[in-house]
């Protein structure tokens, strides 16, 4: 198979938007490419299955590698393994969500169909960088395709976002650009180290301790802004919730797993030795994320606040999981990005639903919406207890994974770390369930709304599309757990020496 | 006979009905849900009496000790070589036992509620929801895993938050289906780590080889799990001690009780299944299950008496101060499950010694029955007169014949009269009792003596007292809410019988059940006078009672009051966390740590020099920021160089 196939379907379904004339046309093309897109990932998740049943046991599939600079051994390289598989299924799903929900284009000051040529463009486009960074093996084309996936946004809150979107674009810009900036040096550091930027290559090499101790901060910390380390994680709040809903879902949905993989594939997997002697720095920050991220979203009033703070305790899970360097709680890293991915996409989706009737996001003017809106308020609720980590939706499985991982070290630090990130679940139950009884539940606050519709196809199809993924891995974790698995021991072989 | 053929429909067919009626419900099957359901729960319940007969009386037996059959096993989630969460059945008396008790009990509440419910808008989602909690409570006591345990667990938990919560408009409703929710969460986040300690020193999260290994004192694990300790207590004792902590809040055990009452905001059916018969005793159920660990912590288990006993106590004295009979009915819940924890608290294993397992299960079995008719009677008497409040009650007996009569023998069965069913399965805890522990004894037989004064102080103030008018005439309501009422008066007189000994004990083999007349005295005379007490003082309309509660004052208040529990929990979660940790980390965040990083925004911003603000700068800021950056990259590319 083919993998640049995964990078020419959104360029040329970006490319076939542009000539388009009206919003019915652009968001058709739209939609195809998205499900041309999500077919393809299915047949490449397949034919993946297929390989490694055949006892392939490379450790990438598909590879290609193409010169591309070579003063600088700079190359075309791809190729996937099951996590990269497991994160482009993500993509694809959450992308098609959001077209669909895009379908009538989010409210704009002036808006309606102007410009639905420019909004679906960017979303695709976006979409080009995420698939690109996941199948990329070269770490300038990594940096290339992250630095794809980082401008439109740019773009797409300060033109379709609402509040006080500006500041917000702005905010979100500076600091994933600074996050690339930082990224950048690490992966030049590691260049330097071994004139490759070939990630399989590098992989092979021993980058000398101190040189890994100089440069894996930048890169961790890098990844680490995009997947809402704290403390630089204060552009998730107004990013989000200045976003339109396709973009907010994009962004806490892909984006953020953008960072948490490149927290494990780039700094941790290269930088072993690094990554074990900073591990404490980063268990301790992940669990302020985790814990005071939790107790931050409790006092939120505003719907997308609540999903975003809650994003910044949910990708608390990736970078623990990441930092206790242990087989399962990797697996568990993993595992949580992808279902953290799906239901927070999912979340904002409803949420963009039910502003988009109302017209307002604050929980206390909204109530009883279970009365006008029974699928939409399902929905939520679904979303809700996915996020509360329900056993047989996927949040669940990935938590679980987290802590049996970080409870297989011994040491008292551990031990209470992992109980820290254990206590947030309760802290979680207490903001989610008082945001449904509020909103979904209890007696209708404004009479305006008995008048508003249910969810039109088009959302319950996104919403649909969504609840299959996390019921999916919730039901069935084994089908993800092996996906990755092959591509998480590979991994181990490398640390599980250092660790020791 | 082989069961796995069948055994894994027992809890699927619920499961099908919820997912059928959950997504087509409320179009297509409107009307019939009701029907769907209860014919699918009919089929599983006929399954597992057949189960049953064949465990108990066929197969289940090899020489004198039944066997512990795994009937299904599959791999879920594999953590590790060793530790993986497998979904599995396994079949012992005690979960033969539960799968009748759960089924049976289902099944009864699910025809009431053909009657009960008709007409209700979200009939066919009440159905669904029924469904799932059937289906999770079926899969919690057949678990072959402790992890498996747990995930049912929490569907458990779940599905009676949904059914609290089933009037979502009210905000009683609401705020009770968050409490429960809440605080069971909250205990199980001690079960969840209990299982970590487990796992972590057990290599291991199935329950036969768990047992296997911790229970034999040459094994690696067990050197390992008693030796490790924490704040001088040893690693298995916490294990238990955690995991015990997420028994007690779904069993409502003190103090993690304070779901339970509010919990019946829930439609009185839901009540009877789960906050009566089943969900509330999977605390018990998991203590059963890990009892041969428990046995070999003297502490987790006497932790297990005390908190067993103090919650007996506790309730049967709030019990008899409230005027909600759904209350009334949830504290005598509470003070039963209590019952049934302190008397696994002074079992030991094997034998004699385990007479209070047995004991345990037992009042477990036939409280299921009773307490599940009581909640029915109290539905249809809510049905009825449209009120939970004593105070609107009274002298229905002739307008309810049917339940006037179940309801009194379900009184005098939680009396513990002979030979109604619960005089049985108590004697024999307080016998257990007794020979263990003095104090738990005349604790527990105190407590005998509130719960007869409390059931019918109930039941003469509901059916006897002064005359209500009467403006409805719909009468006692159709055959589909008697039939259950009828069946489970049956069951409850003659539950007793079972000579359950037999059948279910710690060690699993048969355990003699000596019936000692004079052991008997004491505790039936206590009932008694409880029963005349309230006769004396409900039988007829007086103010009495109001004369002797005025004249206990304060500790009447007090119990009325519930001993203010709720608002010492008010106080903590809303003082003090939310007041002090919540809002703290919120205005922290976007004002302490959002400040530093705009600072650093400005900063940069003021450095470069270029730009006047962030926020006029748009794009062109943005590219002069990138090019800072690039700035930065080349001085630390020239450090390098050096």
């Amino acid at each position: 198979m083919n993998l640049s196939l995964l990078i020419l379907i959104p360029l040329l379904t970006a490319l076939a938007i542009l000539p388009m004339k009206n919003l019915k046309q652009v968001r058709t093309v739209a939609l195809l490419g998205s499900a041309v897109q999500l077919i393809l990932s299915f047949i490449l998740f397949y034919v993946y299955q297929q390989e490694r049943a055949a006892g392939n046991i490379e450790n990438f599939l598909f590879e290609d590698n193409y010169t591309w600079y070579a003063p600088l051994n700079i190359n075309y390289h791809v190729g996937v393994d099951g996590i990269s598989i497991a994160m482009i299924l993500l993509t694809a799903f959450v992308v098609i969500a959001g077209v669909l929900v895009s379908w009538k284009m989010p409210a704009r000051t002036g808006g309606g169909e102007r410009l639905s040529k420019e909004f679906f463009f960017l979303l695709i486009f976006l979409s080009m960088g995420a698939y690109g960074f996941f199948i990329a093996l070269d770490l300038f084309t990594l940096f290339f395709f992250l630095e794809v996936a980082v401008i439109p946004k740019f773009l797409l809150i300060g033109i379709w976002g609402s509040g006080k979107k500006e500041y917000s674009a702005m905010k979100l810009a500076l600091m994933l650009m600074g996050g690339s900036a930082l990224v950048f040096v690490g992966l030049a550091g590691i260049f330097f180290h071994t004139n490759s930027f070939d990630l399989v290559q590098i992989a092979g090499m021993e980058i000398p301790v101190d040189v890994q101790k100089l440069f894996f901060p930048f890169a961790f910390i890098g990844f680490g802004i995009f997947t809402a380390l704290f403390p630089f994680h204060t552009w998730v709040p107004d990013g989000h919730s200045s976003a339109p809903t396709a973009a907010s879902m994009f962004l806490a949905g892909i984006s953020m797993k953008l960072g948490g993989y490149g927290c494990l594939r780039v700094a941790t997997y290269l930088m072993p030795e690094a990554a074990h002697e900073y591990s404490t720095i980063i268990i301790v920050l992940a669990c302020i994320a985790i814990l005071y991220g939790a107790f931050a979203t409790m006092m939120q009033t505003d719907l997308k606040y609540i999903n975003a703070y809650s994003s910044v305790s949910h990708c608390g899970f990736v970078l623990l999981g990441i930092g206790m360097l242990t087989k399962t709680a990797i697996d568990g890293a993993v595992m949580q990005m992808v279902s953290h991915g799906l239901m927070t996409a999912l979340f904002f989706a409803v949420i963009g639903m039910i502003y988009e009737r109302t017209h307002t996001r604050q929980v206390a003017q909204l109530g009883g919406l279970m009365k006008m809106m029974p699928f939409i308020s399902t929905v939520f609720v679904i979303a809700g207890l996915c996020s509360l980590g329900l056993p047989g939706f996927s949040g669940f499985v990935a938590e679980m994974t987290v802590f049996m991982g970080s409870w297989e070290k011994a040491d008292a630090f551990y031990r209470i770390a992992t109980i820290i990130a254990c206590a947030s679940i309760v802290v979680t139950a207490v903001y989610i369930l008082r945001a449904t009884g509020k909103a979904i539940m209890g007696p209708i606050v404004n009479n305006e709304h008995l008048s508003l519709g249910d969810a039109g196809w088009n959302e319950k199809l996104a919403a649909a599309i969504l609840i299959i993924g996390i019921v999916v891995i919730g039901v069935l974790p084994f089908l993800l757990k092996d996906l990755i698995n092959p591509g998480t021991e590979i991994m181990m072989q490398k640390i599980a020496d250092i660790v020791k | 006979m082989n069961y796995s053929s069948y055994i894994a429909l027992i809890p699927l067919l619920p499961l099908a009905g919820f997912v059928l009626l959950g997504l087509f419900g409320r179009k297509y099957f409107k009307a019939s849900s009701g029907i769907i359901g209860t014919g699918l729960l009919l089929v599983s319940c006929a399954l597992s009496l057949y189960t049953a007969y064949s465990y108990f009386f066929v197969d289940g037996k090899i020489g004198d000790t039944y066997q512990t059959i795994t009937a299904v096993k599959y791999t879920w989630l594999s953590f590790s070589e060793e530790i993986s969460i497998d979904m599995g059945i396994i079949l012992d008396p005690i979960s033969v036992m539960m799968l009748v008790v759960v089924t049976f009990v289902s099944l009864m509440v699910h025809v009431f509620s053909l009657g009960y419910m008709k007409g209700e808008e979200r009939f066919a989602t009440y159905y669904a929801f029924l469904g799932l909690f059937t289906f999770s409570m079926l899969g919690l006591v057949i678990s072959s895993n402790l992890f498996q345990i747990y995930i049912f667990w929490e569907l458990v938990g779940v599905s009676s938050y949904l059914l609290i919560g089933y009037y979502y408009d009210k905000p009683p409703a609401v705020a009770a289906s968050k409490k429960a929710f809440i605080v069971t969460r909250f205990a199980d986040l001690g079960f969840l780590v209990g299982i970590l300690v487990l796992a972590f020193y057990g290599g291991t999260l199935d329950f036969n080889t768990l047992i296997q290994r911790l229970t034999d004192e040459q094994s690696p694990q067990f050197l390992a799990i008693t030796t490790a300790s924490f704040v001088g207590v040893s690693a298995l004792t916490w294990g238990l001690t955690l995991i015990f902590m997420g028994g007690a809040g779904k069993s409502a055990m003190f103090p993690l009780h304070i779901w339970l009452p509010d919990a019946m905001e829930g439609p009185t059916p839901v009540s009877a299944l789960i906050h009566a018969a089943t969900m509330v005793v999977a605390g018990v159920y998991l203590v059963a299950r890990l009892f041969p660990l428990f046995t070999i912590t003297p502490v987790a288990l006497s932790i297990v008496t005390v908190v067993g006993i103090i919650s007996a106590f506790l309730a049967a004295i709030i019990a008899c101060t409230q005027t909600d009979i759904k209350r009334v009915l949830a504290y005598s819940t509470m003070s039963q499950i209590g019952y049934m924890m302190f008397a696994l608290g002074v079992s030991g294993y094997g034998g004699e010694n385990g007479l209070g397992y047995t004991a345990s299960m037992f009042h477990l079995f036939t409280h299921a029955f009773f307490k599940s008719l009581l909640f029915l009677g109290a539905g249809v008497v809510i049905h009825f007169i449209h009120s939970n409040e004593m105070k609107d009650m009274g002298g229905l007996r002739k307008y309810l014949p049917v339940t006037n009569l179940s309801f009194f023998v379900a009184c005098l069965a939680i009396a513990g009269i002979p030979p109604l069913s619960g005089f049985f399965s108590k004697e024999e805890i307080l016998l257990a009792a007794y020979r263990s522990n003095p104090i738990v004894f005349y604790v527990a037989l105190i407590t005998s003596g509130l719960t007869a004064f409390y059931m019918f102080r109930l039941y003469f103030s509901i059916f006897w007292n002064r005359k209500t008018e009467i403006h409805n005439h719909h009468g006692e309501g159709p055959f589909s809410m008697k039939l259950p009422l009828m069946i489970l008066a049956i069951c409850s007189v003659l539950a007793g019988l079972i000579p359950f000994g037999e059948f279910v004990s710690s060690d699993k083999r048969p355990l003699e059940s000596h019936f000692d007349p004079m052991f008997s005295i004491a505790p039936v005379l206590v009932g008694v006078i409880g029963i005349l007490i309230a006769a004396w003082m409900y039988r007829k309309d007086s103010d009495k009672p109001q004369k002797i509660s005025g004249s206990l004052g304060g500790i009447y208040k007090a119990a009325y009051q519930k001993f203010y529990i709720d608002e010492i929990y008010l106080f903590i979660t809303k003082k003090i966390i939310f007041n002090l940790i919540g809002r703290p980390a919120a205005w922290i965040d976007r004002n302490i740590v959002d400040g530093l990083m705009n600072g650093i925004a400005y900063t940069t911003a003021a450095v470069a020099g270029f730009i006047k603000g962030i926020q006029s700068g748009k794009v062109q800021s943005y590219a002069i920021y990138f090019f800072g950056g690039i700035v930065a990259l080349a001085i630390v590319f020239l450090y390098l160089w050096k």
